[in-house]
């Protein structure tokens, strides 16, 4: 695997980091090259300043020829023990005006009366450089030491020299001192700044693969909306993760769509089929019972008649019935529903929950009369309140709500049954597919024929401790 | 000008107190000199030689110190000082204006010598012939073992003093002497040997640094004299003070500290030496 490939939970840390540390280091770098450039500089100019404030000692010996006068002068800076680390200056020479040394530091290198050219290559430019003349100004040679010269100018004469001598690498002490404190900073900074590189790596990159986890499973299942919590900001990537979740709700209201589109194109299906089966049993059927009753009346009381009779009678009656539930026939004749027609079903259904121990709770608030047929309204509300008194739990509860809402019947039935399994909700409207052994289960396929008919819309929807049923029924032209 | 009441009178109360406790004499103080002869840099026990003469001769007591001989001789000729400890040159120990007092014992005798040392790493001189050419540290113009013997010792060589060293220079003590050659300033130096072992004693660390090459014949120590002005009583009190020393408990301490053993009647015929060697340089500078 490439660098490049890496998850972005490694690589974002290692690229913050990286640049991190590279930042660190290239501020260092720029520091420490201004500092040690200031340092040099700093420090010679120390040194002059050293230097003229003992030349101007210097002279009146120099002039009296007072060697060891001199010599205790220029010894002075060297007692300063434990300042040492910022005194750089390694000798110093005080030269005659015959270039030759007057007295030094170190007179065992640097003899009194010894030839400047005899000390060194260094001694040797400095020499040269000398007796060019000068003009009052400092000369400075540079080479295996520094050599500062501060001329001993005493009424536009020049008596002498001083010679400040330092190693090459003066500054480096103090330069090294200097180093150790900016590593030491950059050393904290870094344990500062790259673990909370680290977790903000991780912040984003965390997020972005869940995100990238559930892209990758589009297509084999609804995706699964992200957590709020996971990333609270409002920025690309918050903007990113919330488009993710309204196209992941997108997708699963498209998909409920689908799967309600083919609900009611089966139930339309079974709608038009039952009723074509229902119609065709119908015809027979009514001859059947008229002939059945001529038979009941005219026919001679044999025994074995007058002991089929009735059983013939009770199974074209539940032929009837079922036929009858299967021929939903909504534009029937019926009078306007009034708030009474509504009122007596929670009559009618308080009763029946009671037997369970079930609490009504109703809320009506539909105004004297709407024109909406009132034997299909009661019907609908009958079935899906007998349903629910049915499915809710023992001891249970059912709310009822009907209403108006922009000029439609809303009604909302629920319970705090069981949740209902989602294989029987996609079935629920269909005709037998009720679980329950009581009744024919054809109730919830009765309410939906009704509410198709009346151009209304049904919904179901089951959680665990709450399932509901939400109706809503344009209003007709009845009066 | 506003000035406190309370301040007034505290003033006022300090003064008379001062009055009142002011020391018993009132006379002026006795004006001794010191030169680098001796190690005049040690303030702490000049304290204590002080507060000892003071006590010796119930009198204040001022210790004149010079870093040359030649202004504390100066001092002397005019009168500026009482009595002082110069050097054994004949302007001093035969000068009629001054009295000899007392002569110091040094190592159980009033003698003293000149060292000729060098640098510690230096083994091979042993003798001043050896020096030539190369730089020599003078003490002081006037000092006899610090300029004088040097030069008596280079005209004895057959050799002339005034180009026999590559350069000298003067440090004007004998203690700068000896660090000059410590230090390797100059690669010689005659320095008095009471001064040497004295700060043997004390500062070991500096002397160990130069090495005695020679030493010279002995030499009288260098008197303490007086202004013959000086009154006879005072004279005799001073005189007594430094030869009662070594009986003195305080005054035996302090000879520890000074390095002497104590004092003795000065014998103008220790100084005899001396004379002679100044006499033959004088005629020979005379001669040339």
């Amino acid at each position: 695997m490439r660098v490049f490939d890496l998850s972005l939970r490694h690589k974002l840390p290692l690229w913050g980091g990286f640049l991190i540390v590279v930042s660190a280091l290239a501020v260092v770098s720029g520091y420490l090259v201004q500092a040690r450039g200031n340092l040099e500089r700093n420090m010679l100019a120390r040194s002059e300043i050293l230097g003229r404030s003992l030349g101007n000692s210097l002279l009146g010996h120099l002039a009296h020829d007072d060697v060891w006068r001199a010599y205790e002068v220029i010894k002075g800076p060297f007692d300063a023990g434990e300042l040492k680390d910022f005194f750089q200056v390694e000798q110093i020479l005080v030269l005659d005006e015959f270039h030759d040394v007057f007295v030094s530091t170190q007179p065992e290198r640097y003899p009194v009366q010894s030839r400047l050219a005899d000390l060194g290559p260094d001694f040797v430019e400095l020499a040269a450089r000398l007796s060019q003349g000068g003009d009052g100004h400092s000369l400075n040679v540079q080479g295996r030491q520094i050599l500062l010269a501060i001329p001993l100018v005493a009424d536009g004469v020049t008596l002498g020299h001083l010679v400040l001598v330092h190693p090459a690498g003066f500054y480096w002490p103090r330069f090294i001192n200097l180093a150790q404190r900016a590593a030491w900073i950059t050393l904290l900074t870094l344990a500062l700044l790259l673990p909370i590189n680290w977790f903000w790596g991780r912040r984003l990159a965390v997020p972005l693969g869940l995100l990238v986890e559930r892209m990758s499973t589009i297509g084999e299942r609804p995706p699964q909306p992200l957590s709020a919590s996971l990333y609270p900001y409002h920025d690309e990537l918050g903007r990113l993760f919330q488009a993710y979740d309204r196209m992941a709700l997108e997708l699963a209201e498209k998909e409920e769509m689908k799967q309600e589109m083919v609900r009611s194109e089966r139930l339309a299906a079974l709608g038009r089929l039952s009723a074509s089966v229902a119609h065709e049993i119908n015809n027979p059927l009514g001859g059947l019972i008229t002939a059945v009753s001529t038979l009941k009346h005219h026919a001679a009381p044999d025994p074995v008649t007058q002991r089929v009779m009735p059983l013939l009678e009770r199974g074209l009656e539940q032929i009837r019935e079922i036929v009858a539930a299967l021929l939903v026939e909504a534009r029937a004749k019926s009078h306007t529903l009034s708030v009474h027609d509504v009122e007596d079903v929670r009559l009618l259904l308080a009763q029946k929950g009671l037997e369970r121990g079930i609490h009504l709770e109703w809320h009506n608030d539909l105004p004297e009369s709407l024109p909406l047929p009132a034997t299909m309204v009661r019907q609908v509300l009958i079935n899906l309140l007998l349903n629910a008194v049915q499915s809710a739990d023992e001891q249970g509860q059912v709310r009822a709500d009907i209403g108006m809402a922009e000029g439609r019947l809303h009604i909302e039935i629920v319970n705090d049954g069981p949740e209902v399994p989602a294989e029987v909700m996609n079935h629920l409207f269909e005709p037998f597919t009720g679980t329950r052994e009581e009744g024919h289960g054809l109730g919830l396929w009765v309410t939906y024929q009704i509410v198709q008919q009346l151009g209304g819309q049904i919904r179901a929807s089951s959680r665990p401790g709450q399932t509901r049923f939400q109706v809503n029924l344009p209003l007709g032209e009845q009066q | 000008m506003e000035t406190n009441p309370w301040a007034r009178f505290a003033l006022g109360l300090a003064l008379l107190c001062s009055l009142a406790f002011a020391p018993a004499w009132a006379v002026a103080p006795l004006r001794i000199g010191l030169t680098p002869a001796f190690l005049h840099d040690r303030y702490s026990l000049l304290a204590e030689w002080k507060g000892y003469l003071e006590k010796k001769l119930q009198r204040p007591v001022s210790l004149v110190i010079r870093d040359s001989y030649q202004e504390t001789m100066d001092l002397m000729r005019q009168g500026a000082l009482d009595a002082a400890w110069l050097c054994d040159c004949p302007y001093v120990t035969q000068n009629p204006k001054f009295r000899l007092l007392a002569t110091p014992v040094f190592q159980g005798r009033p003698y003293y010598r000149a060292y000729l040392i060098v640098p510690a790493r230096d083994k091979t001189t042993h003798s001043i012939a050896a020096l030539k050419h190369k730089v020599f540290a003078y003490t002081d113009p006037h000092s006899n073992v610090g300029f004088l013997i040097p030069k008596y010792d280079i005209v004895q060589l057959g050799d002339d003093p005034q180009d026999f060293f590559r350069r000298t220079f003067y440090t004007w003590s004998h203690r700068k002497a000896i660090e000059a050659v410590a230090e390797g300033v100059a690669q010689g130096a005659y320095v008095s040997a009471y001064i040497w072992e004295s700060l043997h004693r004390l500062e070991p660390g500096l002397t160990e640094r130069t090495r005695v090459a020679s030493r010279s014949e002995e030499y009288g120590f260098p008197p303490f004299v007086a202004h013959f002005s000086m009154p006879e009583a005072t004279f005799q009190a001073l005189r007594k003070a430094l030869l009662d020393m070594p009986r003195d408990p305080d005054g035996r301490a302090l000879l520890q500290k000074t390095n002497l053993d104590g004092f003795t009647l000065p014998d103008s015929k220790l100084y005899l030496r001396m004379q002679e060697i100044v006499h033959t340089m004088a005629g020979r500078n005379a001669g040339l």
